[in-house]
């Protein structure tokens, strides 16, 4: 980030002129912190509304966790509420709700990590062996739309084409399987609609960063490559696949960092009382103990719960990255 | 990319056709969706239950949208959508501009700290019930500032913005400075005029994450009379109808349960203003990602 060293030119300030003569220990003896801070007023007033928003909208949330600590009341404050130490989280643990949260986020990860995660690989491999441009660019335009629309317009179309009254997929269903499936209500439905939507939305646009990553492949190699007799296959495999070999490390670290977040919304748009034994998640979860019944420390507790495993999840991947010989995130 | 000139073998002609045509199949798959609604929102009722899908309506019906036009409830929804997009993103575009700038300036002292706290707020976050509680006692609950001000900067975009800035040519703010021009004037006669396209590009993503928005809604908007489009979709196809009578009753107008070609069109009127922006996003926002990954 401190990249663009600036040239010497003819300066206005001592100020300026010193940093670019040299190191920050010279800005310190050529002029005081309170001439720093005189000089650059106008630019903190500009700091001050996106600092106020970080304090607010992201720092006073943390700082509220604090609450699953508590028996937070809403009339008493997080100054007046009884602390009670861990016994959220005790009681969570003690829930068999706990068992049933953790069996279907871990399902819903794994599937993705297995079903999802490969899609946009395999797709932008393919793409990448298009010879015609033209061609190329048609078929990208129209796998990235999904992705701009919004969850609740996915899940609206999957309720219009899935539903039993006159869904096209059910009367495609019931023509050759005579009678129709209740794909929206059925518990054994939900996970492969889930998958099925996320592939749909976003294993198009997923292969953006893969694209990018194959464009950067020096086109030597592959004439190298081809006068060393590889066939198609083995160009595929030495010299295409080690080119995003890195993305993808980066990708599954990201990824398995973030193995509990079952994207709320669509997990919310889709689950309905019949399917809830399957569809409830960490986060589903939190929104209908803690918004709807009001349970606030409760929820913020296993909200907390889960954002720590979500830490060493992170820690522990990019670890393991490095012991693997990648270069890991940080 | 193209390929290097290679012969190729009979083997690797037939992939060739064969992912000529699967790639084409894949797109024509992930597309035909959105046709169909579209299609749909235009067909008369028959044709709906009569055709299961249709790119082309037979008989071209204007109905479905008369009716949307002619509720409270949907143009009421529309409205708050379009006026909420609009201010939230002016709101959007001045946070995230006007704390870019001061966080691009080198000499800005403290300039490592704000960059920390903001790169950790993008690691680890007080989750859905602390923001909730905050957003309530604030007292913006049901009011439509809980749809923009909680999500005013996104952290990747000015971070984006910040290094946009960075990369403008010192020499210009140095030969402002020298006709004695003031910061905040470098500031709004020198860099935001020279962020134009820029500031083009993060309006229409502020615009599309805003209109996209459900969560928030969700949240914070109780009142029926105040929901957004996406609240009032979700409503209206996925909790079916007769949650929309309750929810509708409550409100002084109420609204017929809604036909197919009726849910159609308003699943359109959510995806068409994204839809009409597409050629430019598509653009963009492939660069912005790019960006941001090898940033963040």
């Amino acid at each position: 980030m401190e990249g663009l060293k600036a040239q010497s030119v003819e300066t206005v300030e001592p100020g300026y002129n010193a940093v670019k003569k040299g190191s920050k220990a010279e800005v310190k003896s050529n002029i005081s912190n309170i001439q720093r801070l005189k000089r650059d007023k106008w630019l903190y007033l500009l700091l001050i509304p996106g600092l106020a928003y970080f304090i607010i909208f992201k720092y006073l949330p943390m700082w509220g966790i604090v609450i699953a600590f508590q028996d937070y009341s809403p009339f008493l404050g997080v100054f007046g509420s009884k602390w009670v130490g861990f016994e959220n989280f005790i009681d969570f643990f003690k829930n068999p709700d706990f068992f049933r949260l953790l069996e279907n986020t871990f399902i819903l990860a794994c599937l993705d990590l297995v079903f999802f995660f490969p899609a946009p690989i395999i797709l932008a491999l393919l793409l990448n062996e298009l010879r015609l441009q033209a061609y190329k660019s048609v078929v990208q335009t129209f796998i990235y739309v999904p992705h701009f629309m919004s969850w609740v317009i996915i899940a609206s179309i999957t309720y219009i084409f899935f539903t039993t009254s006159g869904g096209v997929v059910n009367e495609i269903v019931s023509l050759i399987y005579g009678k129709e499936i209740n794909f929206l209500s059925s518990p054994e439905w939900f996970r492969p609609l889930i998958m099925g939507q996320i592939i749909w939305k976003e294993s198009g646009w997923g292969t953006v960063i893969f694209l990018a990553a194959l464009a950067s492949v020096d086109k030597e190699q592959y004439e190298a490559a081809i006068v060393d007799g590889a066939g198609r296959m083995r160009r595929l495999w030495h010299v295409t696949l080690p080119a995003v070999r890195s993305t993808i490390v980066v990708l599954l670290i990201l990824r398995l960092g973030n193995f509990l977040d079952t994207g709320f919304q669509q997990i919310f748009l889709m689950s309905n009382s019949l399917n809830r034994s399957v569809a409830d998640v960490f986060d589903t979860y939190v929104y209908f103990v803690g918004i709807t019944q009001g349970a606030y420390s409760y929820s913020t507790a296993v909200g907390l719960f889960k954002a720590i495993v979500g830490v060493v999840l992170v820690l522990g991947a990019n670890k393991l990255a490095k012991k693997m010989g990648q270069d890991g995130i940080f | 990319m193209s390929m290097p000139k290679m012969h190729n073998t009979p083997a690797g002609r037939v992939f060739d056709v064969f992912n000529f045509i699967l790639m084409g199949i894949i797109g024509i798959i992930m597309v035909s969706p959105f046709l169909y609604i579209i299609a749909g929102s235009f067909a008369t009722e028959a044709e709906l239950t009569r055709r299961s899908f249709f790119i082309f309506p037979e008989t071209f019906t204007l109905t479905a949208y008369q009716y949307i036009f002619s509720t409270d409830t949907f143009t009421r929804s529309i409205l708050v959508s379009i006026g909420v997009t609009l201010v939230g993103t002016l709101v959007c575009l001045f946070f995230t501009f006007s704390m870019a700038y001061p966080l691009s300036r080198k000499t800005l002292m403290g300039r490592n700290f704000f960059m920390n706290l903001i790169v950790f707020s993008m690691l680890f976050s007080g989750g859905m019930i602390p923001g909730y509680i905050v957003v309530k006692s604030l007292g913006l609950l049901d009011s439509y500032w809980a749809l923009i001000l909680p999500i005013a900067i996104n952290p990747f975009n000015l971070i984006i913005v910040k290094t946009f800035f960075q990369n403008i040519p010192i020499e210009l703010e140095e030969a402002a400075k020298i006709d004695g021009c003031s910061e905040v004037g470098i500031f709004w006669r020198i860099m935001l005029p020279l962020s134009k396209p820029v500031l083009a590009t993060f309006a229409l993503f502020y615009a599309v994450a805003i209109w996209n928005d459900f969560f928030s809604a969700l949240l914070y908007i109780t009142d029926s009379a105040k929901w957004p489009v996406q609240v009032l979709l979700q409503q209206i196809i996925i909790l079916s109808q007769a949650q929309l009578g309750d929810a509708a009753s409550t409100s002084a107008n109420f609204v017929e349960p809604p036909d197919q070609s009726l849910k159609l069109a308003v699943v359109v009127v959510a995806t068409l203003p994204i839809l009409i922006v597409y050629p430019f996003l598509q653009k963009h926002f492939a660069k912005g990602m790019l960006l941001g990954s090898v940033k963040g």
